[in-house]
């Protein structure tokens, strides 16, 4: 299937395809949508299934969640600030949501959805517009002094504010550009590895010795993808906070 | 007791040398030059995507045709240098509510925060 008259086909895998069946075709319910499905179902088991024993020492998927929730509650307190806690339950959200979306797509036979612009811009968006939401609520008019700080020389308005609307404007783009561009990046480089196994191994009796190589690259490039898919969620969440703490302190 | 043979020195030293403590430091030296180029690179395109958006956008729509895409590729592109700046001097921003935080408006908000998190 990948290789097809000796050709890389690195780019079929992310081709979406209508799942479960005629019922899935007719309402164009995609093997992405399925993942999400997955994500989203994996996630509410960990959690509930996960905290139902709620012991004080906790079991192996206690302390799965329990270090979730830590690791995602200390982000938001560390950079939001502690009035920031009520922000705690998007982005954690936001954070399991692309992290079982990043890691499910490193399985065997899974689509990666956050491999979509479409995905990640629309992720992006929600997180824009709870930014700017945030800030019109607090801070009311005053968020327009966002865009033109405090001191700076009147004449230069024309030029400082068009910057800066670009600037804010293009937050969005920039945060779904990174995760989508680094999840497909790391696919295409895993398929085109997988492919060189495939090309070399059929090269006579020497082949497979040589075919060992792209191997050894690919288990790297695995544990390589594991580390970015973990980072770019990480990237994510971080940096939705750091929008939250610019929205909540507006300068 | 341990300082009595220097335990936590020896420990320390050993563990150094086994190279285990070093995964702090490669944790937050991560993003390596290649991510913190990429991260950059992103800034400044998605900046310049945006900035000729707007200026296609109202060019169409004013029958202006090459003249504000122009103005808002530049634009974008000082918006995206503006970004890259961001990234590699993030802190110089959250001094600002304490010294010159522009007056009320922040205060009301960390305070009004503040009250709530006795609430939880």
């Amino acid at each position: 299937m990948a290789v097809e008259g000796k050709t890389i086909d690195a780019l079929s895998q992310f081709e979406l395809a209508p799942a479960l069946g005629p019922i899935g075709a007719s309402v164009n319910f995609t093997q992405s949508n399925l993942f999400m499905l997955i994500a989203a179902g994996l996630i509410l088991a960990l959690m509930h299934y996960g905290m139902r024993p709620a012991a004080v020492v906790p079991g192996r998927f206690q302390a799965l969640a329990e270090t979730f929730h830590e690791f995602a509650r200390n982000l938001v307190v560390e950079q939001v600030g502690p009035e920031g806690r009520r922000f705690f339950p998007f982005v954690f959200t936001l954070f399991m949501f692309i992290l079982f979306g990043n890691m499910l797509g490193l399985l065997p036979f899974a689509f990666t959805f956050t491999s979509h612009i479409a995905v990640t811009f629309t992720l992006a968006m929600i997180v824009f517009v709870l930014i700017t939401v945030v800030a019109i609520s607090l801070h009311g008019k005053k968020f327009l002094g966002y865009f033109f700080p405090e001191g700076a020389p009147i004449w230069l308005a024309p030029i400082i504010i068009p910057v800066e609307i670009v600037s804010y404007l293009s937050r969005p783009v920039s945060l779904s550009i990174r995760l989508f561009a680094n999840m497909v990046a790391g696919h295409v480089m895993l398929k085109v590895f997988a492919t060189f196994i495939v090309l070399l191994g059929g090269l006579g009796a020497v082949g497979p010795f040589i075919a060992v190589l792209p191997l050894a690259v690919n288990v790297a490039l695995v544990g390589f993808e594991v580390l970015v898919a973990f980072l770019q969620a990480y990237v994510f969440a971080i940096l939705t906070c750091i929008y939250l703490h610019d929205a909540v302190h507006l300068h | 007791m341990d300082t009595r043979d220097g335990f936590e020195e020896r420990l320390r030293k050993a563990r150094e040398r086994k190279g285990l403590d070093r995964a702090k430091h490669s944790q937050q030296g991560l993003p390596g030059s290649a991510a913190i180029g990429f991260r950059a690179g992103v800034e400044v395109v998605s900046a310049l995507i945006v900035g000729v958006g707007i200026g296609w956008l109202l060019d169409r729509w004013l029958g202006t045709f090459p003249w504000l895409f122009l103005v808002f590729f530049l634009i974008g592109g000082a918006a995206g240098v503006l970004n890259v700046h961001r990234l590699f001097n993030p802190r110089t921003r959250p001094k600002d509510p304490a010294e010159a935080g522009p007056g009320s408006g922040s205060k009301d908000g960390s305070s009004a925060g503040g009250g709530r998190r006795q609430d939880d």
